[in-house]
């Protein structure tokens, strides 16, 4: 008779929203991995219905605490390209700072008080503090410097509201950009030091052939546009995203599912089990746009003492760490060359119908917005794809995989270990919701 | 003898119900208070922040989020035992979110405009305050909530005295940060006259009118704002629009946006709908 043992994760810890593991093993064979999210849903894509083109970056937001630039970049530029509008290349150059923002806070919050704990062994950066002071605080500074960032561009930190469709309400006061220079040019020496502690981690062994997917640029590390590519040779348009990736829906989940077409609207898509699993976040980016990263984080990558592309999802910490380094770099360019408040900082227009398309690059990954307006300026159709879905099915694909090297492991070993290896992916879950719970079944 | 102090540290605990994350995460972008508050209180329970929980009863619970399912319903029951000071933060917590926006419509043509298996999807008809199901001994507003509120509460609770919070407009805001009118100046409608101050008036300082993210103010006078708006041109279904955002469900708000969908052409004031 074979062996059954379950393990299970009630509430996961140090992610963002709400998810549960159960993992079902019978004998040393994983016969169920299941990551439920129960975090309950909130129906963005329905009540956006009837609301104002001006009002929808303020609403999207709303998806997530963590990233709502993010929330708020993919939905202006969706919507300027169904109005037909084109903003200037001073207003690009701001939205691309105010990303900068967001990447810093985020993947500095990440990699310093929820994921460091992992590879130093303690059960949350707060208690870090005891034997890592320096590094927490390194962390909090630079996340605060990220924040700061968010404060000038868009108001506020968490929700910024000078963020609109064709650009910003009022362009940043010169003076607050400028007086952040020297924060930022410490936020770099900071972002390089953490690279080389979180690349002398001791990192588990664990190869995946992952299918790789982010936006890629020729110029520029991707932020707010870029082809859809991927590792198996895919390059299109955001325009045709929507052929070529699904959205599955599962019972353990109140988040949707996507996964990637073998080909473009591959027939059936309502069968469950049409296309394949992908990965999105930084470690897909550096894969992809390594040479697009700019000097100081190229050089940061190419002596970290990895070798990318990496499969091993371990290595996002180190990916986050260079992204930052990468962040720091760019925003201290932008705010150099900002010489003075641009004249125009929002270009207007008339609601009319229309129908628009784009993908931003997410510190979590790849996030997709459409929007259709109807004959009355109001929009009567969105659909929101967060990094978070997207990575939902690797995650479990991860665990099927990573679960026998943990066996030997009692329960809590183990079930640490998978959280671990969940954290590497830095889950958003109130995103995904329309998104996670960890039980381990040892079956 | 240490183990005496260690026990007088107040507990805190976090609890999530729906919601985005970001009122608690305000916790951990106070970057300059964050480890002084963790030396002063014991943080017990804050699964965003830390895998170690200790169980209750919690000296404070800091609550975030609507109440959407059944379970959730029972959930804030438990944790109302659990706290001997139960406090909202944000929104959600305190007047259902901008999930909300369902209590006026039919969520179950939601679920299947979302969700390709509706019959996966457990969910209320409603996104309710925390207030309705349980006693709320103190609510912090906001969409998000402004961190500097939260430290000061966090402090006035551990030195054991009330959490100086205003409760006035978000106009005096504006006139103390020296922010010309957009109502007035430029005609933009702008509920920051409704609206309770602690965001320090950053919508108006950055050209834009207010869209209610504190909710309503101590005194509010919707229908009289909303019939000045009338008369200068504003159009009902706008209004309707910017009172239902983050705090819709919120009684002035809500109150104020429901007639004017049932008034018609008729002025709120003379319908005696101010409350």
């Amino acid at each position: 008779m074979t062996q059954t043992r379950q393990l299970e994760v009630k509430a996961l810890t140090r992610v963002e929203g709400e998810g549960r593991l159960y993992v079902r093993i019978e004998g040393d064979r994983v016969s169920h991995v299941e990551l439920n999210i129960y975090e309950p849903p909130r129906f963005f894509e329905s009540f956006l219905r009837g609301r104002e083109i001006r009002e929808v970056p303020d609403i999207t937001a709303r998806i997530c605490g963590i990233c709502p630039v993010a929330y708020q970049m993919s939905s202006c530029h969706a919507l300027e390209k169904a109005l037909g509008l084109t903003v200037t290349p001073e207003i690009r150059r701001l939205r691309r700072l105010l990303y900068c923002g967001e990447w810093i806070e985020s993947h500095a919050l990440h990699m310093h008080l929820l994921h460091a704990p992992d590879f130093l062994g303690y059960e949350s950066g707060l208690s870090m503090v005891a034997d890592h002071r320096e590094v927490v605080e390194r962390g909090l500074r630079m996340k605060k410097i990220g924040n700061e960032l968010l404060e000038i561009l868009g108001g506020r930190a968490i929700h910024p509201i000078n963020v609109t469709v064709g650009g910003f309400y009022r362009a940043p006061r010169l003076k607050a950009l400028k007086a952040l220079l020297p924060d930022l040019e410490w936020g770099l020496g900071a972002a390089l030091e953490t690279v080389r502690l979180v690349a002398s981690f001791d990192f588990p062994p664990f190869e995946q052939p992952y299918t790789f997917v982010s936006l890629r640029h020729a110029d520029e590390y991707p932020m707010n546009d870029g082809h859809v590519v991927a590792s198996n040779g895919l390059d299109i348009p955001v325009e045709q995203y929507e052929q070529h990736f699904a959205e599955r829906h599962r019972p353990q989940s109140t988040a949707l599912h996507s996964v990637l077409l073998a080909s473009p609207n591959e027939p059936d898509t309502s069968n469950e089990n049409c296309g394949a699993n992908y990965l999105v976040g930084p470690l897909a980016r550096i894969a992809l746009c390594l040479e697009q990263l700019p000097p100081q984080a190229r050089q940061a990558a190419e002596s970290c003492g990895i070798n990318w592309p990496s499969g091993n999802n371990f290595h996002s910490i180190v990916a986050r760490g260079i992204e930052v380094v990468a962040a720091f770099e760019e925003a201290i360019q932008i705010v150099r060359d900002y010489s003075a408040e641009p004249a125009v900082s929002r270009i207007e227009f008339t609601p009319r119908a229309g129908e628009g398309c784009h993908a931003t690059e997410a510190p979590r990954g790849l996030i997709y917005h459409r929007y259709r307006i109807g004959d009355d300026g109001l929009i009567a159709e969105s659909k929101i794809v967060p990094p978070t879905s997207q990575n939902q099915g690797q995650i479990e694909d991860d665990l099927l995989h990573f679960v026998p090297s943990v066996l030997h492991f009692e329960d809590d070993e183990a079930t640490r270990r998978c959280e671990h290896l969940i954290r590497n992916y830095d889950p958003c879950i109130s995103c995904a919701t329309h998104f996670l719970r960890l039980t381990v079944d040892r079956g | 003898m240490s183990k005496t102090s260690e026990r007088a540290k107040p507990r805190l605990a976090v609890f999530k119900f729906a919601s985005c994350d970001g009122c608690q995460l305000s916790l951990l972008d106070a970057e300059d208070e964050l480890l002084l508050i963790a030396d002063r209180v014991e943080i017990a329970y804050f699964l965003e922040a830390r895998t170690q929980t200790l169980d209750g009863p919690y000296d404070v619970g800091l609550v975030e989020g609507s109440v959407t399912t059944a379970h959730d319903a029972e959930r804030i029951r438990e944790i109302r035992r659990q706290c001997k000071f139960l406090v909202t933060i944000g929104a959600c917590a305190t007047a259902g979110g901008i999930q909300a926006l369902r209590n006026w419509a039919d969520v179950n043509e939601f679920i299947a405009q979302v969700y390709a298996r509706p019959d996966y999807i457990r969910t209320l008809a409603t996104s309710t305050p925390i207030g309705y199901h349980v006693p709320v001994d103190f609510e912090l507003r906001g969409c998000p909530i402004n961190k500097q509120q939260l430290v000061e509460l966090v402090t006035a609770l551990v030195v054991g005295r009330v959490p100086r919070v205003p409760g006035y407009s978000v106009c005096v805001e504006c006139k103390r940060r020296g922010t010309v009118c957009v109502a007035v100046a430029q005609g933009i409608a702008c509920v920051g006259p409704l609206t309770q101050a602690g965001c320090g008036a950053i919508c108006p300082a950055f050209q834009r009118e207010c869209f209610g993210c504190f909710g309503p103010q101590q005194q509010p006078n919707p229908a009289s704002l909303c019939d000045h708006y009338r008369e200068q041109g504003a159009e009902p279904a706008h209004l309707v629009r910017l009172l239902r955002n983050f705090n819709g469900y919120a009684p002035a708000f809500r109150d104020a946006s429901d007639a004017l969908e049932s008034t018609g052409d008729a002025t709120l004031a003379d319908q005696g709908t101010q409350r």
